[in-house]
């Protein structure tokens, strides 16, 4: 029953605002900031290999949209560009989705596997299957006391726990008395190790808080009331560069005197720790732990070797940035490669 | 937990039992079953309980600063729970505005940092694409005949997709980049994320516009003909376009006013927090939705109010922030929100049916 005349009616408002639009893009550039103001930023390169072309999976537990998986897969995609491998990344947060994925993976046959171990048991029979049909299979990430008794070749990473002993051991020195973690995502393995293991090495109290991780305007109420509840609490652990660069306004918000420690770095955060709204930063360096993983399948193919001599994790963090150093790691956190 | 409140109007119904006796349409019935006619007193009842009981548990609570906290989280909420509302009383509802917010944050920051332009630009740009969005969830529903669950859940995953796969494709990271050095910056802030003081306490102007906002909503709703149709639509759609509602018209128009609210949302998070994660958003449909039906909305449409999802809103600030003040197990707090959504609801319920009872 619609006539042309409301249609066309519709047409004359879409038409303006078009040209509005066109005409504030042409007038209204910002003389500051943006993208013109950043340099063009590449990652490392250094030439490429000669050898044959491999296949190498990379199978993650990442959810969308997380800023660290995205330095991990910029790690691998840097090291199969340099090592003529064509690299297929896929990744399910869920265990048995991941293991389809590894699945799929041995029915294509591909050259290597590099797998996340975030849930070992739901993935032991799948990497069997990889094994039986001969394709190498090396973890990263998570899993540093699982992938032997797996059948891995090797493992890069960072063991959480051992992470948190060391951020817990930096707080002791910092003379810290009460921290509280923030973990952003309640039920999640790895968070809840690195803040046992603050707890287990920080001579002060530590306690946990959740937040809803998907909602910033949330995580920031929910720091401010934590800091309010509690005015002894003189560190707030983050474990998510994101997650720090709130915690640094919940502070100021409930005119705290609490300081800001995180686990993982981001562009943002490196400023954030030259400016002094957070304190110092854990990094377990997932751009290699990316790399590695994909060098080492194209090193085993082509030359048999194993890091690590296969008994022990190449281990790449926790690696401590804070005033000290940042300046020297900024220039590649800008580019998102670390 | 306030199921105590409710329990003596109860007791005063009998005689409005007796339908027979007299005419029914002259009567003047109780004034405490007439105020309980109203969708929000449910909710404003359960509220105040929480509320009363929180500053009875949590010292905290009692100082200003901290109810400043509870309302701004509570407004972050509210602000999307007006429109969702509206919505829901036209019937539909939208499972893409959690998403929708980020998109159209994410839209604002990504133009106006890869054309290097003033923040302006990206924030009006933005607009147009969350109202877009919303016509287009409109435009669909009403062509296919398709229920807005299946229409809206289609977007979600859209725009879920869209917001990781274009941010990637355009900045090389899944976050945006930090724009709080652009032109315009500044007057955007104080627009959508600034703070001024009332009697020594920070107070966030998102507040203020959620009061605005509801104020706005309830005119619309109670004083123009516009709010009527959405009661028509919401209530039976066919008799409504029996007697002359423009009900494709109405339904569009309450999507597009749900991509608004994500658009002003959207803007308050990245004027907020500077950059924007494309993975946010994800859920935060599901609580505007239950914001606005512990307001009283019925799932069903045809009714609501737009006070009551103020109410629901803050409920939800108030419990999630005042378990932290009370310095309980928050591993709890999940479960807990669970149990006051359904509380309020059989409330409601309750409510509903004491008071149309005669």
């Amino acid at each position: 029953m619609d006539s042309s005349s409301p249609r066309s009616r519709r047409i004359v408002p879409v038409v303006a605002l078009a040209a509005a639009v066109a005409l504030t893009v042409a007038g209204c550039s910002s003389s500051s900031g943006g993208k013109k103001s950043d340099e063009s930023a590449d990652g490392a390169s250094a030439g490429k290999a000669s050898t044959p072309q491999m296949t190498v999976a990379l199978i993650t537990h990442q959810s969308p949209g997380d800023t660290f998986w995205d330095i991990v897969r910029k790690g691998a995609e840097a090291a199969a560009a340099k090592d003529n491998v064509k690299l297929v990344y896929s990744a399910d947060p869920s265990a048995g989705g991941q293991a389809n994925l590894v699945q799929n993976a041995i029915d294509q046959k591909v050259d290597g596997i590099a797998i996340t171990l975030a849930k070992p048991d739901a993935l032991k029979d799948v990497v069997a299957k990889a094994n039986a049909a001969k394709i190498p299979v090396v973890g990263l990430n998570s899993g540093v006391s699982e992938w032997q008794k797996l059948g891995l070749l090797q493992f890069f990473g960072q063991d959480e726990t051992v992470a948190g002993e060391a951020l817990g051991k930096r707080l002791n020195s910092a003379g810290a008395k009460k921290a509280v973690c923030v973990i952003q995502e309640q039920g999640n393995i790895g968070l809840t190790q690195r803040c046992d293991g603050v707890k287990k090495t920080f001579s002060g109290t530590t306690e946990v808080l959740y937040v809803n991780g998907t909602d910033m305007p949330s995580v920031k109420s929910t720091i401010t009331a934590k800091l309010t509840q509690d005015k002894a609490i003189d560190y707030v652990v983050t474990l998510g560069a994101p997650f720090a660069l709130t915690a640094g306004q919940s502070v100021s918000d409930a005119g705290s005197k609490a300081k800001v420690a995180t686990f993982d770095l981001n562009k943002d955060l490196t400023s954030a720790i030259s400016k002094g709204t957070v304190d110092f930063a854990v990094d377990q360096q997932p751009y290699l732990q990316g790399y590695l993983a994909v060098d080492s399948l194209w090193l085993y193919k082509n030359n048999g070797n194993y890091m690590g001599g296969g008994e022990a994790p190449v281990l790449t963090g926790p690696a401590f940035v804070d005033k000290s150093n940042v300046d020297a790691v900024a220039a590649f956190a800008a580019k998102g490669t670390r | 937990m306030s199921m105590t409140h409710h329990a003596e109007p109860a007791v005063t119904t009998p005689p409005a039992s007796g339908p027979q006796q007299t005419d029914g349409r002259t009567t003047r019935r109780p004034l405490a079953l007439r105020l309980l006619a109203r969708p929000e007193v449910g909710v404003f009842l359960g509220a105040l309980a929480v509320w009363v009981f929180f500053l009875i548990t949590a010292p905290p609570v009692r100082e200003a600063a901290s109810m400043a906290n509870i309302l701004y989280q509570s407004s972050t909420i509210g602000i999307m729970a007006l429109p969702v509302a509206l919505l829901m009383i036209g019937g539909e509802f939208d499972l893409s505005a959690g998403v929708a917010v980020i998109t159209s944050a994410l839209t604002a920051s990504m133009l106006s940092y890869q054309l290097t332009m003033n923040v302006w630009v990206g924030v009006i740009a933005a607009l147009v694409v969350s109202l877009g969005i919303g016509m287009f969830n409109g435009w669909m529903l009403v062509k296919t005949g398709l229920p807005s669950f299946l229409v809206t859940l289609g977007t979600f995953l859209i725009l879920q997709g869209v917001n990781l796969a274009v941010t990637k494709l355009i900045t090389g990271n899944v976050a945006t980049d930090d724009i709080s050095d652009m032109d315009g910056f500044d007057q955007a802030k104080k627009i959508f994320a600034s703070s001024f003081e009332i009697g020594g306490v920070q107070v966030k102007i998102t507040i203020v516009w959620w009061l605005v906002f509801a104020a706005l909503a309830t005119w619309v709703l109670l004083r123009t003909k516009y709010g009527n149709w959405i009661f028509a639509v919401g209530g039976n759609k066919e008799s409504a376009r029996a007697v002359g509602v423009p009900v494709t018209f109405t339904k569009i128009s309450l999507f597009m006013l749900v991509g608004f609210g994500a658009w002003f949302v959207g803007m308050h998070q990245l004027f907020s927090f500077n950059t924007v994660q494309s993975g946010e958003g994800v859920g935060q449909e599901l609580i505007y939705i239950a914001a606005a039906v512990i307001g009283g909305c019925l799932l069903t449409g045809g009714a609501g109010s737009a006070i009551g999802p103020v109410f629901g809103a803050f409920m939800f600030g108030m419990v999630q922030q005042g378990i932290v003040y009370a310095g309980w197990n928050p591993d709890w707090f999940k479960a807990f929100l669970g149990v006051m959504l359904l509380g309020a609801v059989l409330i409601n319920l309750w409510v509903q049916r004491t008071a149309t009872r005669r």
